[in-house]
């Protein structure tokens, strides 16, 4: 049974490394400033685990294996511990864990604890049961009332998101059910939520953030890349979470300037 | 089914090797009875422990809710019409007279209860000397304080009740603000455990009146006694939440 | 309160006294333990219908039917209530905990017998309660084990979410009270009843396990009783702790101010805790069984007790890390992150002395180590995702993906689960004084262990290309499709695991009745169970007290008689 235990822990461990290695099912292509650290982030840490994950399976096996009673009459260590090793072993376990957080530290903190900076492209995107709407503040660049008495999806892009026409600043938001975005440029991004928590989840940019009714949360990311991606809402907002789905175009800034001027002059 | 030893052991006056011991730890007798029962001294101080234990979860359910009230007094709210975020709290208007009042009866029935359980720790000291043939300490039954402890907690209960008819009459009902919520939940949380522990008295009470024996009783007064004083301790909590924290 | 101990030394009779409202905590045990069997049958039986949906959305089965994406979301979510209390806070802590935990410590019940029973029956309401969910009119609620508000908080936010929900919301209060009348039972117990000489480091690392999860439970379910108090309210009487101005259906709702992120501290500082209640009690048996079958001594023993108490202790400072997408202020995340990081500290510790326990050891393969082993590398599979999960910039692509799901389920749903087999299987002759079928059990063994590494490691891949959680299906997004070959894969593996759990039940079953007799140590173990009469008389030890004279593991002893040394046998032992 040793034999037998060795044999199904080391295969185990070996498919499971095989997959991760040949990441046969991986991270989609990354096309945010984001992605690059994020990525190798996740190298770092998947490297690390994935030896400590080998060794530690690995050595599972083979001490079953070796020290299996085969009826010899082999002396068995008494032993009630090491207290060295033991120092030894959880002051380097400490040293990788809370070192390898420590190194992901900072791109954390400039993702999230510095604000957009000037120049970005702001964006509202607003969720609700099961569409994303997205907002741009057009030429005055401040995004107009928005009033919940004045919602009903039903009555268009504006409407869904209750935009006061009363208000001047909203003369020139435009709302579409796309999101298109400038190349290169950081977006500067306000999430909200009408109902129920969702979750705008990017995963090409690598970027996830939730929108929580109440608050309108601040984030910003950069796209790298021309072409289209797909959204994902990642918060559980009810039946239709599944198909809450939403498309980016990351276009040029050209084209990006002429999308947005279609979609004023359409509004008139 | 699942078979268990049936055999029945007869309880054995004596402490000789068939009788049914429990585990005894170190020192202390067993009360003068050998059949079995953990003494009563024993017994005292493991429901003391157990409710020690129990009003660690009390404690931690008022710690939620007295965090929460302290976090949702600091939140700001978005509020769509200015895009900004601003604050809504709405200071409740205490009858703080009338919660004067409650909390003086509920001190003094705190009293009526420390002096409840004395006393009975008194009769429960004296009861061997009692079994002395020829010596009497008279009757038993002393000062009611046990029965004037239940009439001051329900007092405190009715004049809850009334504060309550009198935020209402102020306009602030449980749903009127996050601040009146609280108020409402707070006390009526506090009042759930104190009607329990009312109930716990009245059985207490009427245990003394079936002349159960008297360290039985005694280990029910003082357990309820101290659930009692910590019932006290946390209104005065709650109530200093709510009046310097508004 | 003291009658109840003329109830609880005197044996009951009748039958109603004896099994049904029975004080004695080997009864209470078995009874929270066959609860746990049937809550974990019918949450099998919800995730595999959630298996097929999720790769077949539109197939018609057999009896249930048409399965809608609200259906999927009410099956999601009742799965997930119902292991997460009903099997993992119940088997592994009330089971075996309350049969073992007083003979253990050599005591001849538990402190409160009556509050033992209630505790119990409780239970049994919750659960029954729970059930009710299923027939109440619009179902079960959809809005997933965590119920996050607002979803949860709106009676219109989708189909179950009104009597549905308020059942949901109100088993789990009743959940809490039985909890915390089972957690202060344990802790007195623990600390009252301990047998002349079994001293707190002579105890089983089974009865630290036990109370360690008893004082998390003690410090955590009040948390949830609260949060479920506020949800009810805001559901019902218009109160908004937990819900802003919200517009539902192009209906304003009446509520204002509340926050949603009120209810996620609430419920996750309670639920962090409580995953550690699911795997504590499964690492207590996992380093008594270890030893036991290695016949060696465990590796460290102190360090392990201070390893429990450290999870213990953090287990309370890193629920934030359940919500660094939440909005949360991402210094707070910083810091619950680094404390995560640092609660893998102890339980690596943990896995370094299980592997050294086993190192030079002479180890034999019955059925209740295999579970053991299978624990250690489960725990090492579902452990090391952790530290991904633990860093919030590479939370960012994992979190609400089928990652997550992964790391919980090998944790929780694979490593707990094999501690309550290997509890099973190594504590059945104890209790019903006949051996359970070895081959049976190497069968079963070998399927699940293969089975559940075929179910839930290739969720890891599933999670890094970015497939979210919760989805009933995967037809709407693109760039899900290629992944679907993979879901297959897992959705077969599930009905072969699931089929190989009839083999676990059919030798349970049979062997209560037909199994081969068993003697009173079967295994040839130390700890004070093993001294006692298969079954255990009521009051455990037949009349006479157990003095203890060591710890729990000396096994191999050099220049001992056996190579094992009884916790009751005079004879000396090296110091240590």
């Amino acid at each position: 049974m040793g034999l037998a235990l060795l044999v199904i822990i080391w295969l185990i461990t070996f498919f499971s490394t095989y997959f991760f290695v040949a990441q046969t099912w991986w991270l989609p292509h990354g096309t945010a400033t984001a992605a690059a650290f994020i990525d190798h982030q996740f190298a770092l840490t998947y490297i690390l685990m994935g030896i400590v994950f080998v060794a530690a399976q690995g050595a599972l096996g083979y001490l079953v294996w070796k020290y299996r009673d085969g009826g010899s009459n082999r002396p068995v260590e008494y032993s009630h511990g090491n207290t060295k090793l033991e120092l030894i072993w959880t002051t380097l376990t400490a040293v990788l864990f809370i070192g390898l957080n420590l190194m992901g530290s900072h791109v954390w903190a400039s993702e999230r604890f510095e604000p957009a900076g000037p120049g970005s492209v702001p964006v509202e995107v607003t969720g609700m049961q099961f569409a994303w709407y997205f907002r741009y503040p057009g030429a005055d660049g401040k995004f107009g009332r928005t009033e919940p008495k004045l919602m009903d999806p039903s009555a268009g892009n504006e409407a869904a998101v209750g935009l006061d026409t009363t208000d001047p600043a909203s003369k020139d938001d435009v709302v579409t059910g796309t999101m298109y975005l400038p190349v290169n440029r950081q977006v500067d991004l306000t999430l909200r939520a009408v109902d129920v928590i969702h979750s705008f989840f990017v995963p090409s940019f690598r970027f996830k953030q939730d929108a929580v009714p109440g608050l309108a949360i601040h984030m910003h990311f950069t796209p790298t890349e021309i072409g289209e991606y797909e959204i994902a809402c990642a918060e559980l907002c009810g039946l239709g979470h599944y198909k809450m789905h939403g498309m980016v175009h990351v276009v040029g800034q050209e084209d990006f300037d002429k999308w947005l001027a279609a979609r004023e002059a359409e509004k008139q | 089914m699942a078979t268990f030893s049936s055999t029945i052991r007869v309880p054995q006056a004596d402490k000789g090797g068939g009788g049914t011991h429990p585990p005894v730890r170190g020192g202390g007798g067993d009360g003068g009875r050998g059949d079995g029962y953990p003494d009563y001294g024993q017994r005292l101080r493991r429901l003391r422990v157990g409710l020690a234990i129990g009003l660690t979860s009390v404690t931690m359910i008022f710690v939620s809710l007295t965090s929460a009230y302290i976090v949702r007094r600091g939140l700001p709210t978005f509020d769509d019409h200015t895009g900004t975020y601003t604050r809504d709290w709405i200071p409740v208007q205490l009858p703080l007279a009338l919660l004067l009042i409650n909390t003086a009866l509920l001190a003094f029935s705190s009293l009526t209860a420390e002096f409840a359980r004395r006393q009975i720790t008194r009769q429960a000291a004296l009861a061997p000397v009692q079994s002395i043939p020829g010596v009497s300490l008279g009757r038993e039954s002393g000062f009611p304080w046990l029965a004037l402890t239940v009439v001051l907690g329900l007092g405190f209960l009715s004049g809850q009740w009334l504060a309550w008819r009198e935020l209402a009459d102020r306009g602030f009902y449980l749903a009127t603000s996050a601040s009146s919520s609280f108020v409402y939940l707070l006390t009526a949380a506090h009042g759930l455990h104190l009607l329990g522990g009312v109930m716990v008295l009245l059985y207490a009470a009427t245990v003394s009146l079936l002349h159960r024996p008297v360290e039985r009783r005694r280990i029910v007064v003082d357990v309820t006694a101290w659930y009692w004083h910590f019932m006290f301790v946390l209104w005065l909590g709650i109530f200093a939440l709510l009046w310097f924290v508004r | 309160m003291v009658a109840q101990d003329a109830h609880a030394h005197a044996a009951p009779q009748g039958f109603i006294r004896k099994y049904v409202f029975s004080l004695d905590h080997k009864v209470i045990g078995l009874q929270y333990y066959f609860l746990a069997l049937a809550a974990v049958f019918v949450g099998m039986f919800l995730s595999l219908l959630m298996r097929i949906h999720m790769v077949w959305p539109s197939a018609i089965l057999p009896i249930v039917g048409e399965i809608k994406p609200e259906t999927y979301l009410q099956l999601l979510t009742m799965h997930g209530t119902i292991m997460v209390f009903f099997v993992l806070t119940t088997a592994p802590q009330s089971g075996f905990g309350n049969y073992f935990l007083p003979i253990q410590i050599g005591a001849p019940d538990m402190a409160f017998p009556v509050l033992n029973m209630l505790s119990f029956w409780t239970t049994f309401v919750a659960f029954i309660v729970m059930l009710a969910a299923f027939f109440a009119v619009g179902g079960a609620p959809l809005h997933g084990w965590t119920g996050y508000a607002p979803l949860s908080a709106l009676t219109n936010s989708g189909p179950g979410e009104q009597l549905g929900a308020d059942l949901w919301i109100t088993s789990i209060a009743i959940f809490c009270v039985a909890s915390l009348m089972g957690a202060l039972n344990f802790i007195t117990t623990t600390l009252d009843l301990r047998a002349k000489g079994m001293t707190m480091m002579r105890m089983p690392l089974t009865c630290w396990a036990w109370l360690i999860t008893a004082i998390l439970g003690l410090l955590a379910f009040g948390v949830l009783l609260s949060a479920g108090i506020l949800l009810l309210l805001d559901r019902n009487l218009g109160t908004s702790f937990y819900v802003p101005l919200v517009v539902v259906n192009g209906q304003i709702m009446g509520h204002k101010g509340g926050s949603p992120l009120l209810w996620q501290h609430l419920f996750w500082f309670f639920g962090h805790p409580e995953v550690y209640i699911a795997i504590l009690p499964g690492m207590g048996v996992a380093s008594q069984l270890l030893s036991t079958f290695a016949r060696k001594p465990i590796f460290g023993y102190k360090a392990m007790v201070y390893a429990i108490m450290a999870i213990g202790i953090l287990g309370f400072v890193v629920w934030g890390h359940h919500m660094f997408m939440s909005g949360m202020s991402p210094y707070s995340a910083f810091a619950f992150s680094i404390m995560t990081m640092a609660i893998g500290v102890p339980s690596a510790i943990k896995t370094f002395n299980w592997l050294g326990t086993l190192y030079k050891a002479k180890i034999r393969f019955q059925t209740p180590m295999l579970y053991a082993i299978g624990f250690v590398s489960l725990f090492v599979s579902g452990g090391l995702s952790g530290p991904f999960l633990a860093q919030p910039v590479l939370d960012i692509p994992l979190h609400d993906t089928a990652f997550v799901v992964a790391h919980f389920h090998l944790i929780m749903g694979v490593a707990a689960i094999f501690g309550m087999f290997a509890g099973t299987y190594y504590w059945f002759p104890k209790m019903f004084g006949r051996m359970m079928n070895e081959s049976l059990g190497r069968i079963h063994f070998v399927l699940t262990l293969i089975g559940t590494y075929s179910i839930f490691m290739p969720m890891h891949y599933l999670g890094m290309a970015g497939q979210p959680r919760r989805y009933s299906q995967f037809t709407e997004v693109a760039y899900l499709q290629h992944l679907m070959p993979l879901n297959r894969f897992i959705t077969y593996a599930a009905f072969i695991t699931i089929s190989a759990q009839l083999i676990f039940v059919f030798n349970l079953f049979w062997s209560m009745f037909k199994g081969p007799k068993a003697s009173d140590n079967p295994w040839e173990a130390t700890t004070l169970e093993w001294t006692t009469a298969t079954p255990p008389p009521h009051d455990n030890f037949g009349g006479h007290t157990p003095v203890v004279y060591h710890g729990p593991y000396e096994y191999s002893v050099p220049g001992a008689a056996k190579d094992y040394v009884m916790q009751t046998d005079p004879a000396g032992v090296p110091a240590h």
